[in-house]
This record gives structure tokens, C-alpha cells and sequence, in this order.
């Protein structure tokens, strides 16, 4: 690809426009997912570092929040140094969690009382340099706690997410209000790969990009992170695929002699 | 030799004799350098227990004794007899011989002590001076060279030299003689100057004017931390725990109480730990004193630092711990640590967030489920005996249809827990409904016979 031309009116334009977005901070690189297809998306080529990104889940995963806990945990695990995980339901179960490679040795747990301790220590969190990411499960996250925890990230260079995890289905609707997170996702569970032979496949789920900041929105299907917290792309000509991942193949095998 | 055990006395050995010939007489001997300044140091420690344990009033009496003033403490501990004897045999269950006298003056519980009959002596008030009289009189604390010049005059018991005419001996021997006789008799006050316990580091500020507003208040907060830590650091400490007291005009207390999960000493971290709980200060009028106390304190240990050769240095992390822990408690930030069941709920246990960590982690043969409902919840379901997963079930109103499904993984009761696990068992499915929903279901008992369980449904946790 040739040098793009120097375009001095542009270039200024966009300085100003990031002086007007309140940034003169420094690009703190990405965290990519190592799939072209989701990374070529999103505008740093991965979950921006020093940012703080929502996920949801949908359907029934808005309560409870498996998948959605899954797919950060798989984040989480992919980042370096320790892991704060802030919530006020203590139903994670650590032995999953170390399924997708987040050991237990680096993930913290912060049982806060409300939603209103979450957002503090969430923030009190992100500005803390020195930790791989920060996890927190809250229901509510209003425009002005986002704007605080956005600017908490950017000063530390942190991984924030934010799982919204809903008491009651009717609350997901929250979810539609504008927040100042620079990415959202949305993770469905979709009927996981049909097996030859009896038994649960490898789960699928189904990935919205609803917002990215400088980006546009994208669906993705994937396979659920696997033991180190990757993201595998689905592929339709599935016994062919498998041959070249012996993880998958072993785990499927497993699941056939049970 | 300057000391030697009981066995050492049975074989006839006594403390002066020449090692080597010791060592003549019994070949096997065991050796042991002398450490006068380690013995004044366990004597010390010995002493503090003492401090802690019995009565406020002790000090070590060197080189083997401890001095107490029991007056006013034997009635809580049952007497004084009572006393004596469960500080004894508490000695005796630590591996130290000992034998104890209580009697009106140190210099006579001294005596008593190591020339007395017993193992415990005592001496009711006022029939000392006839107990002691029979005692020889190196029970006195004096010189060896005093004890030798009064055998030269024949005297060998207490009660003869105290009846000797003073001036001549004070001529000869000095002034000690008469002021042991005396300490140990009650004619002359002894002091006891007790041990006392490092004080901890303390800083103050006292205000002409008093101050109320939280801006004030911060700023003599860090005004107040730094020569707090300059004392730490001549002790080599740390801090676990800082008070903060606010004495108000009006005479009340504030109290703030910050802790920290490691010995700290910085300055920057303790001022924000102590300005973030600012906000819950009460001034009232306003604040007249503030102290800031390290009320538990402990040795710094210094880590090594990893080379960067391979290992990367992970972030210290525990500065964010005490912020947190100061907001939502120290018990609210946890760690999961593996434990070795197969009982799923029983697998994990938390342990503190800066718990060293372990190298054992879960197996993974089988997937676990992403949220582990608190408790199994009971569901409705559909199934083919023994072992096949369910066809639907009802979980909070809502059916499912299950399109696969994975298992059964039986879990054997854990017999050593009680009785009643000794035949039970779990089967755990993992299914998928027709949505793509996967859960995890159990049932209990084996399926075929009733005592391994009601072969009743739960839904014990949800995976992606």
C-alpha cells in the first residue's frame, strides 16, 4: 500500500476533533482477540487498553449472566498482572473461570453491597496502574458513572468491563441509554456444533458489536473462548476444521466417551 | 561450665567444672556454648509473657530469675498458692524447671526461691525473718568475694550475720552486706522497675483554634503522617492498623481506623487512606487535638526483586487492596483457593486477596459451569432410569426442551463429612436446551437404589 499523501487541513481537523473529544491522552494500545474479522473492526485493532468496554448478554443471559461472564473472563484471562472482579451477586464459580485461563491466583474478588460500592471501587480500581483488568457486574450505569469510569481508565491505561447483569428481564431495557464506553457487546448463546455422535458440542455464541467508538457495528459468530481465553471463528465445514485443533478434537472426544 | 541440666547434676557434674574433665568423665557429653545475651533476652520475653499473663509489676532478675509483684493480682488467679502452682507447671509444659516463692520482700522470694525447700514457698506476712535465718547466705545477691570473706569468719547462715554487730563488717566488706540484709528483711525499700512494652509510634497536634472543615482537617493530616513514619522507620516497621483520634471541643471523641493488609510506610498511601475516610468525621464545633497513633505495627520485610531476565515483576497490587478494603471490608476481598472434594459447592474456599498464593489448581476433565447457583434449586423434569439426562425440565416457570446432552458425572457423598454421606451420590448432566442455553442439572442417587438419594432433579449452575 503506498504512503498515504500528507493532507495538512486534515490533519488539523483531526487533532481538533480529538481536542474536542477531551483526549490528548496517549494511545495505550490494544488487547486484540487475535480473529481478523472481529479485530479488523474495531478502530485500535483490538479492546482498547485505558477504556472501558460494556458486555451484555441477551435473553435470559441478562440475568444471569453466564456467557456474558464467560466471554470476559476470556478477555480478562488474555491480559497480563492481576484481575479484579467487583460484584454484588457471588455466584462465579472460579473452577470455570480457570477453564478459560483466568487462574485463580490472579483473580481477586471484590463482594461489594451495592451497586453504588461497585462503581466506587470500579473506579477506584481503574486508576490503579498495575492491574490486567478490572471486571465489575453492575445493573445501572448511568451517562455521568461512565464518564468517571472512562476518564479512571484513560489515566491508568486499565481494562475496564462492565457486565450489566439486570435483576429483572424488564431492566435490560437500560441498556439502550448512551453510556461513555468505547465498546459494546452483546453475547447470545447460539445451539452449540452438532457432535456425530450423542453429547453437547462446542458452545457458540453469537457476538453484536453494538457500539465502538470510531466504528461501526458488526456481528460475529464465534466459538466460546477456549482454555486460554481465545475466541475461535465459526466455521461451517466443521469436521475439516477440527482436524486442526487438538484441543477441540481431545475435548469433543471426551465428551463422546461420556 | 557455668550451667548444667538436671541429668547433668545426676551425673555428678556442677556448674565450674573444667569442661574437659567433663568431658573425661563422660565422653557423650553434650556441649552448649554459653549466650549470656540470648539468656537476658529469653529472660526478657519470659518476663513479658509473665507481664501479659499474671500481674502488671515484673522485671527479670538476672542471670535466672523473674521478679513479680503479685500484690492485688493472686485473688484472679485463684490464690496465691494456686498461682504459684499453674505458673510452674505452665513453665514445666514449656520445658523449663522452675520453682517460685512469694514473701514480703524480693530479696527474700530470691532467697527462698533457689535455697528454699520446695519446689513452691510460701511465706505468710511477717514470719519471714525466721524462713530466712536458716538460709545460707549466698541467698544474699552479694559477691562472690563478700560470700568467701564471711565463710573465712565462720559464718555460713543468714540469721548469724544478721545478728553480727554492723560496723565491722561494713569496715571489711563494704556497705553491701548490710543493704542486702536489710532489701531482704524489709527494712529497706527495693523498687521493681517493670519491664514495659515498646510504646507504639504516636504523633499529635494541638490547635489554638479548632478546625472543622474537611479541607483543614486533610491538609494536618499530611502535616501529621510523615513524622509517623519517620518513627516507624527508626523501628524498622510498618503499619497494620492507624487510629486517628479527633478530640472535639465539646469534649467527645472522633475515631477513624484505617488498616492495611501489609506493614506500611508510606507516606503517601497512609495520608490517602486516612483523607478518604475524612467525609465520615463528625467535627461538632470543631477539633482541638488530632493523634494519630500506629496502633499495630509490624516489621517491614524487605523482598527480593526479580531480575529481568525472564520473570516479569508483577504490580503490587496492595495499596489498591487497603483503598477497597477500607470502603467494603477486608472480609469482602477474597481469592478462591482450590480444596480437594468433588463436591462442587465444597471445591472452592476463599482466602484472603493477598493469601500466598498456591500452586494446586482445579482439575479440568470436566467443564464446570460459569455461575454456581447459591443453593441447588429444585426442578421438574423428565428422565429415563438409571442413567439417562433429562427430556425437559421446568426451571422458575419456564420449560426446556433438551436438544444434547453430556454426562452422567457421579459424585460420591464424602463419607468422612458425616454419616449420612456414606451411600450418597450425585449424577451431574450437563444439557442444552433447544435455544442453546447449557445448564447443569444433577440428580440425586444413583437412579436404581433409594439409599444413595431421593432421586430428585436440581439445576446446580449455568455455563455459557
Amino acid at each position: 500500500m503506498p504512503a498515504p499523501e500528507p493532507r495538512p487541513a486534515l490533519e488539523a481537523l483531526r487533532a481538533q476533533v480529538s481536542r474536542l473529544e477531551g483526549q490528548g491522552r496517549r494511545r495505550r494500545g490494544a488487547l486484540p482477540f487475535g480473529v481478523p474479522e472481529i479485530d479488523g473492526r474495531l478502530p485500535d485493532g483490538g479492546l482498547a487498553l485505558g477504556a472501558l468496554h460494556e458486555v451484555a448478554g441477551g435473553g435470559h443471559d441478562a440475568l444471569n449472566a453466564a456467557a456474558s461472564g464467560l466471554f470476559s473472563a476470556g478477555i480478562a484471562a488474555r491480559t497480563r498482572g492481576k484481575v479484579l472482579w467487583i460484584a454484588t451477586r457471588q455466584d462465579l464459580y472460579a473452577p470455570a473461570l480457570q477453564q478459560v485461563g483466568l487462574s485463580a491466583r490472579r483473580t481477586i474478588y471484590v463482594a461489594a453491597s451495592s451497586d453504588v460500592d461497585v462503581l466506587a471501587c470500579f473506579e477506584e480500581a481503574l486508576r490503579h496502574q498495575g492491574l490486567g483488568a478490572v471486571v465489575a457486574e453492575v445493573a445501572r450505569l448511568s451517562m455521568t458513572a461512565s464518564r468517571r469510569l472512562q476518564l479512571a481508565a484513560e489515566t491508568s491505561g486499565a481494562l475496564g468491563i462492565a457486565i450489566r447483569r439486570w435483576r429483572r428481564q424488564t431492566d435490560a431495557a437500560d441498556f439502550g441509554q448512551p453510556t461513555a464506553s468505547v465498546t459494546r457487546w452483546r453475547v447470545s448463546v447460539l445451539p452449540s456444533v452438532p457432535l456425530p455422535v450423542p453429547g453437547v458440542g462446542r458452545s457458540r455464541w453469537l457476538l453484536e458489536l453494538i457500539r465502538a467508538r470510531a466504528g461501526e457495528c458488526a456481528d460475529f459468530e464465534v466459538e466460546a473462548c477456549d482454555a486460554k481465553g481465545r475466541l475461535v471463528p465459526c466455521r461451517l465445514a466443521l469436521p475439516a476444521a477440527l482436524a486442526d485443533r487438538p484441543a477441540q478434537e481431545a475435548a469433543g472426544d471426551r465428551r463422546a466417551r461420556a | 561450665m557455668l550451667s548444667v541440666d538436671l541429668a547433668a547434676r545426676r551425673l555428678g557434674l556442677r556448674p565450674g567444672t573444667p569442661v574437659a574433665k567433663a568431658q573425661a568423665l563422660h565422653p557423650d557429653l553434650l556441649i552448649m556454648d554459653a549466650d549470656p545475651d540470648g539468656d537476658r533476652a529469653g529472660l526478657e520475653r519470659l518476663a513479658l509473657w509473665f507481664q501479659h499473663r499474671i500481674a502488671p509489676i515484673v522485671a527479670p532478675d538476672p542471670p535466672d530469675g523473674i521478679v513479680l509483684d503479685t500484690t492485688g493480682a493472686d485473688h484472679l488467679h485463684g490464690g496465691e498458692a494456686v498461682m504459684l502452682e499453674n505458673m510452674v507447671t505452665r513453665l514445666k509444659e514449656s520445658g523449663i524447671t522452675a520453682r517460685a516463692a512469694i514473701a514480703d520482700t524480693w530479696g527474700a522470694a530470691h532467697a527462698l526461691a533457689r535455697y528454699g525447700r520446695g519446689r513452691i514457698t510460701i511465706v505468710p506476712p511477717g514470719e519471714m525473718a525466721a524462713v530466712i535465718a536458716d538460709l545460707p547466705i549466698e541467698a544474699l545477691r552479694l559477691p562472690a568475694d563478700i560470700i568467701d570473706g564471711l565463710h573465712g569468719l565462720g559464718v555460713s547462715r543468714i540469721g548469724p550475720l544478721a545478728g553480727m554487730p554492723r560496723a565491722p563488717l561494713a569496715l571489711r566488706f563494704g556497705p553491701d552486706v548490710a543493704r542486702r540484709l536489710d532489701q531482704a528483711f524489709g527494712r529497706q525499700a527495693e523498687a521493681i522497675v517493670p519491664v514495659r512494652l515498646q510504646a507504639p509510634v504516636q504523633v499529635s497536634r494541638n490547635f489554638a483554634e479548632p478546625i472543622s472543615a474537611a479541607e483543614t482537617i486533610a491538609r494536618y493530616i499530611t502535616k501529621l503522617v510523615p513524622p509517623l513514619c519517620a518513627g516507624l522507620e527508626e523501628r524498622e516497621q510498618g503499619v497494620r492498623r492507624l487510629d486517628l483520634l479527633l478530640h472535639r471541643v465539646d469534649s467527645r471523641t472522633e475515631a477513624v481506623r484505617v488498616a492495611t493488609a501489609m506493614p506500611v510506610r508510606d507516606v503517601r498511601r497512609l495520608t490517602r487512606l486516612l483523607c478518604d475516610r475524612i467525609e465520615t468525621i463528625d467535627p461538632g464545633f470543631g477539633i482541638e487535638r488530632m493523634v494519630l497513633t500506629a496502633s499495630l505495627a509490624e516489621p517491614i520485610l524487605h523482598r527480593q526483586g526479580v531480575s529481568a531476565l525472564i520473570e516479569e515483576e508483577e504490580a503490587d497490587v496492595s495499596d489498591l487492596i487497603d483503598t477497597l478494603a477500607n470502603r467494603v471490608g477486608m472480609q469482602a476481598l477474597y481469592r478462591f483457593a482450590p480444596v480437594e472434594s468433588d463436591v462442587p459447592e465444597r471445591a472452592v474456599c476463599r482466602v484472603p486477596a493477598l493469601a500466598p498464593e498456591e500452586a494446586r489448581e482445579w482439575p479440568d476433565h470436566w467443564p464446570r459451569p460459569t455461575r454456581l447457583l447459591p443453593r441447588p434449586e429444585p426442578i421438574q423434569t423428565m428422565a429415563v432410569l438409571p442413567d439417562h439426562p433429562p427430556v425437559f425440565f421446568i426451571w422458575r416457570g419456564i420449560r426446556r426442551r433438551i436438544r444434547c446432552a453430556d454426562g452422567p458425572e457421579r459424585v460420591f457423598g464424602e463419607w468422612w463429612k458425616g454419616d449420612a454421606e456414606l451411600t450418597t451420590v450425585r449424577d451431574y448432566f450437563r444439557v442444552e436446551d433447544t435455544s442453546g442455553e447449557t445448564f447443569w442439572v444433577y440428580r440425586t442417587g444413583d437412579g436404581e437404589h433409594g439409599e444413595t438419594g431421593s432421586q430428585g432433579w436440581f439445576l446446580h449452575g449455568l455455563f455459557e
